[in-house]
């Protein structure tokens, strides 16, 4: 294909378009990060990121908690529908996806009616008696039953591990899909070899299977976390407003109630490194080759 | 490898599917709720769906969401397609390059997209005198859509035979002769692969529409807005028609793909 | 392949088709942007009846969002509707359109007590559109005592029961009111106890809403929430277990107007809407909706005397001699507004 006159030409418009659509905004993004209002240098918006470093410990932890949830739920699936037929596999993947292609607010916004303080789990366990057990022993084991106040409902919704539960809802299938289908496509006469080899099961798995799927892993992983660090719904819907994350904290400066996409840019500019510097870690301890590329 | 999981694995399978569709299920039992509440059944009504289709708000977005997706989805693939065969046949290291520049839409966090492009948008619109609409909408669109094209033809461009080509070419076709009769039919699984992706990420986008869209609407933008008002079971409605109907599409298009494996099957 | 290149061209075709129905260029519009939950929809229709003129609708939380998206600019909407204050900041920054009223003949059937506010003193850029004030909306049943201080919003009893205002400037002003300050005070050690009380309340509020309120107070899933009276009577409608009070240390009392951003590209389609909005019957069916109070002096002589002495759509004269409108702040002072917001939501 070396021969054909037209050689790179084909790509041309489609290197202006991403020069214009995807390099300039990021060029753009920085300038903004290093102007005031009226255009001048400056590094304040930098300056006053301190305070806002509980956001962003506060972000990423929530994203690593989400992912290594949706990790430790994610891979024990994939093995076991690895094991299944083709047929199972299919239909299994299949379901696995399709809730994706619901709108991701209206997936969000169902969690709100079952998580609520008058929402269907709290009206369950109310109906199964749950909270008149649970008081009823709370009375007799508080030292003084006078001052004991009873339950009525368990506080789930607004609160840190309801955006959890949102995140891995949401994003379980990006963990789950790419490290089964690297495990799908390990070579069975590996398996047999290390079998034969007298490997048990779990030396099999830990010495040949688990090493084997990590690019999956990693794939993963990338793609639970970076929406996951960057969402401002999830925290909007599921965590009231009170549980602020990276995605709110930028969503605020441009369209919110705090005009400033200076400030805005510069979180921005911080949050892309940041995720950039992880990725590029985590990267390290795969082959590094194309693991962060979806499926 | 036989199945051989036991009733652990099976009852794992069995949650994973309860924590996915538990809250779909409750979407959908709601929509028909009579009154609108949430959470406590009141009885059985379809007076929703009626309201939904009488409310033009949420119509024109849909209609909106559906064009973008349809228009931005086909450019993408046109452009992508293309794009990949230049990629493809740059030197190794503007390959690369190139590569990297790809990627960043794919993994860069969509509010960053949306936020950047929001800057150029305002920042043409200022200096050419336009304003954000369907137009950077589509644009927004298209772009983040080109990369996820991209990677699903190149790999279909590395498997293909390198002589195929140019054996073309010497046997008398144009270079588009060429493209159209011998390398498109050969990358065609990656082109509508890619095309169906990009479809369904114009979709299922709210960041970056929300972004760049103006005073435009789109139907996540729409269900955005009502979920900070006062809450309608139209909501539930919709969502139990798109529900329905990606599920009805998913089971068609497997169905059929089963079928056609068996009658390779049965060829061989 | 052929079968999927017929499913490019079908989809293709759609999208053509969709195109076609859509591409009816000539139409006249409108595109209106307002508060969410504050106008009867319905209107648009017989509005297009009317004059032929499209309204596109579309929602915003608060003014300071309404603030943030005019700012950054690239939108074209023809008429927004931002309350007292922020008319103001947005006539100093020279955001706002003047209003050529000799289109808008129906501002003489507006009360006169509404014109020439402080905000807009010779009228020139707001037609007003309501009225109100706020106040605590709250549940008598899950509420064991009678309401009447601002302080019932910082109280740990109600811990996880209470909604705040998602704004920084009715946040604060709730502090503010509580402590006994103006609400238009530039006196930053003022604003900084405010601040820490809101910070402090923080840990017992169930969340920062604006229109989420709505569904939080009628299903009973909290128990108190300062918000707008307007809203406070359809909620109350809707759960009548619900009440409103105007706080003893006073409240805010507020004028939402319609205007139109500068270089609005359908203004003269802008001015017909605001003067639309402004018939009698068009201003009492948007309040039997919307439960805000008319500025209109002729719909008002329509209302019924039940309507008419109800305290939470037309509080009583001693109530509004002790609210207080915003003004609009100096620059410092806003600037301080917008770190202490962000810094209270991180």
């Amino acid at each position: 294909m070396k021969k054909n006159k037209l050689g790179v030409l084909p790509a041309v418009p489609y290197i202006v378009w991403m020069a214009i659509f995807v390099v300039v905004p990021l060029i753009l993004v920085v300038f903004y990060a290093f102007t005031n209002e009226a255009g001048g240098f400056t590094l304040a918006n930098f300056s006053q990121m301190g305070s806002y470093t509980k956001v962003f410990a506060r972000s990423f932890s929530l994203s690593a908690v989400a992912t290594a949830i949706c990790l430790l739920i994610g891979y024990p699936i994939a093995y076991v529908l690895s094991k299944e037929t083709p047929m199972f596999q299919r239909v299994a993947m299949m379901l696995i996806m399709l809730p994706m292609w619901i709108n991701f607010l209206l997936r969000t916004y169902a969690w709100m009616s079952i998580l609520e303080n008058t929402g269907l789990l709290n009206t369950l366990f109310d109906k199964i008696g749950l909270f008149d057990l649970i008081n009823w022993i709370g009375l007799h084991l508080a030292s003084d039953p006078g001052k004991y106040v009873p339950i009525e409902h368990f506080n789930m919704i607004n609160t840190q591990g309801a955006v959890v539960l949102g995140m891995v809802y949401n994003y379980l299938p990006f963990m789950i899909m790419p490290i089964h289908s690297v495990i799908v496509k390990i070579d069975r006469s590996m398996l047999e070899a290390a079998r034969d080899l007298g490997a048990d099961s779990k030396t099999t798995f830990r010495k040949v299977i688990f090493p084997l799927s990590l690019p999956g892993v990693l794939s993963g992983v990338t793609m639970v976390f970076v929406p996951s660090v960057s969402t401002f719904i999830l925290s909007r819907l599921l965590g009231g407003g009170t549980t602020m994350l990276l995605g709110d904290l930028i969503e605020m400066q441009f369209m919110g109630g705090a005009y400033n996409p200076h400030l805005g840019s510069a979180i921005s500019l911080i949050m892309m490194l940041v995720v950039m510097v992880c990725m590029s870690i985590m990267n390290h301890f795969g082959d590094g080759e194309d693991t962060a590329v979806m499926l | 490898m036989k199945p051989k999981n036991g009733k652990g694995g099976r009852l794992l399978t069995f949650l994973l599917f309860f924590f996915l569709y538990a809250p779909i299920l409750v979407l959908i039992v709601f929509s028909f709720n009579s009154t609108k509440s949430r959470t406590v059944w009141t009885g059985f009504t379809f007076d929703w769906y009626v309201k939904l289709f009488n409310n033009d708000a949420i119509l024109s977005a849909l209609y909106t969401t559906l064009l973008v997706s349809v228009l931005a989805a086909v450019l993408a693939t046109v452009a992508g397609t293309f794009a990949a065969v230049g990629i493809f046949n740059m030197k190794r290291r503007n390959r690369e390059l190139m590569l990297q520049v790809n990627n960043i839409p794919v993994v860069n966090a969509d509010i960053i997209t949306g936020v950047s492009l929001c800057i150029l948008f305002v920042f043409l619109g200022k200096m050419l005198g336009f304003e954000l609409g369907f137009g950077t909408l589509l644009i927004a669109h298209v772009t983040f859509n080109i990369p996820y094209v991209i990677l699903s033809v190149l790999p279909k461009l590395r498997q293909l035979d390198n002589n195929l080509f140019e054996a073309a070419q010497d046997l008398g076709c144009s270079w588009m002769q060429a493209f159209f009769k011998v390398i498109l039919p050969e990358i065609w699984p990656g082109v509508t692969s890619g095309l169906l992706m990009a479809f369904t990420l114009s979709i299922d986008d709210f960041v970056i529409s929300y972004f760049t869209a103006g005073s435009v609407e789109t139907l996540s933008m729409r269900i955005y807005a009502m979920t900070k008002k006062r809450i309608s079971p139209e909501i539930n409605a919709i969502s139990t028609i798109l529900f329905l109907t990606i599920l009805l599409l998913l089971v068609v298009i497997n169905v059929r793909e089963v079928r056609q494996e068996k009658k390779a099957a049965g060829k061989n | 392949m052929k079968k999927t290149l017929v499913f490019l061209t079908v989809l293709l075709s759609c999208a053509l088709l969709l195109t076609g129905c859509g591409g009816n260029d000539d139409q006249e519009v409108v595109n209106v942007y307002n508060w969410g939950e504050n106008i009867d929809e319905s209107i648009f229709d017989d509005f297009e009846e009317q004059t032929g003129i499209k309204v596109n609708y579309k929602v915003y939380e608060s003014n300071e969002q309404l603030y943030s998206v005019l700012k950054q600019g690239g939108v074209n909407y023809d008429v927004i509707i931002p309350s007292d204050y922020m008319i103001s900041r947005m006539i100093e920054e020279d955001m706002l359109e003047k209003i050529d009223m000799k289109n808008v003949p129906n501002l003489s059937k507006i009360d006169p007590q509404y014109l020439n506010a402080e905000f807009d003193p010779a009228q020139e850029y707001s037609v007003p559109y309501t009225w109100g004030v706020v106040g605590i909306i709250y549940n008598s049943t899950m509420v064991d005592e009678p309401i009447t201080s601002w302080k019932v919003m910082f109280d740990e009893k109600y811990a996880g029961q209470i909604l705040q205002f998602d704004n920084s400037r009715d946040a604060l002003a709730t502090a503010l009111f509580t402590l006994g300050y103006s609400v238009n005070t530039t006196d930053e050690s003022q604003l900084q106890e405010a601040f820490d009380l809101l910070v402090e309340q923080k840990d017992i509020l169930q969340s920062y809403v604006m229109d989420q309120i709505f569904d939080k107070l009628e299903s009973g899933e909290a128990a108190i929430g300062a918000y707008y009276a307007g809203d406070a009577l359809t909620m109350m409608d809707i759960n009548p277990d619900l009440r409103f009070c105007v706080p003893e240390e006073g409240s805010n009392f507020f004028i939402d107007a319609m205007c139109i951003p500068k270089g609005a590209a359908n203004k003269a389609n802008a001015e017909a809407f605001i003067n639309f909005m402004c018939e009698t019957d068009i201003c009492l069916r948007n309040m039997d909706v919307t439960g805000y109070a008319t500025p209109s002096a002729e719909a008002y002589a329509e209302l019924d005397e039940e309507t008419r002495s109800n305290e939470v759509l037309f509080p009583s004269k001693e109530v509004l001699r002790n609210c207080e409108t915003y003004i609009n702040l100096p620059t410092e002072t806003l600037e301080l507004y917008n770190q202490f917001w962000t810094k209270l939501k991180s």
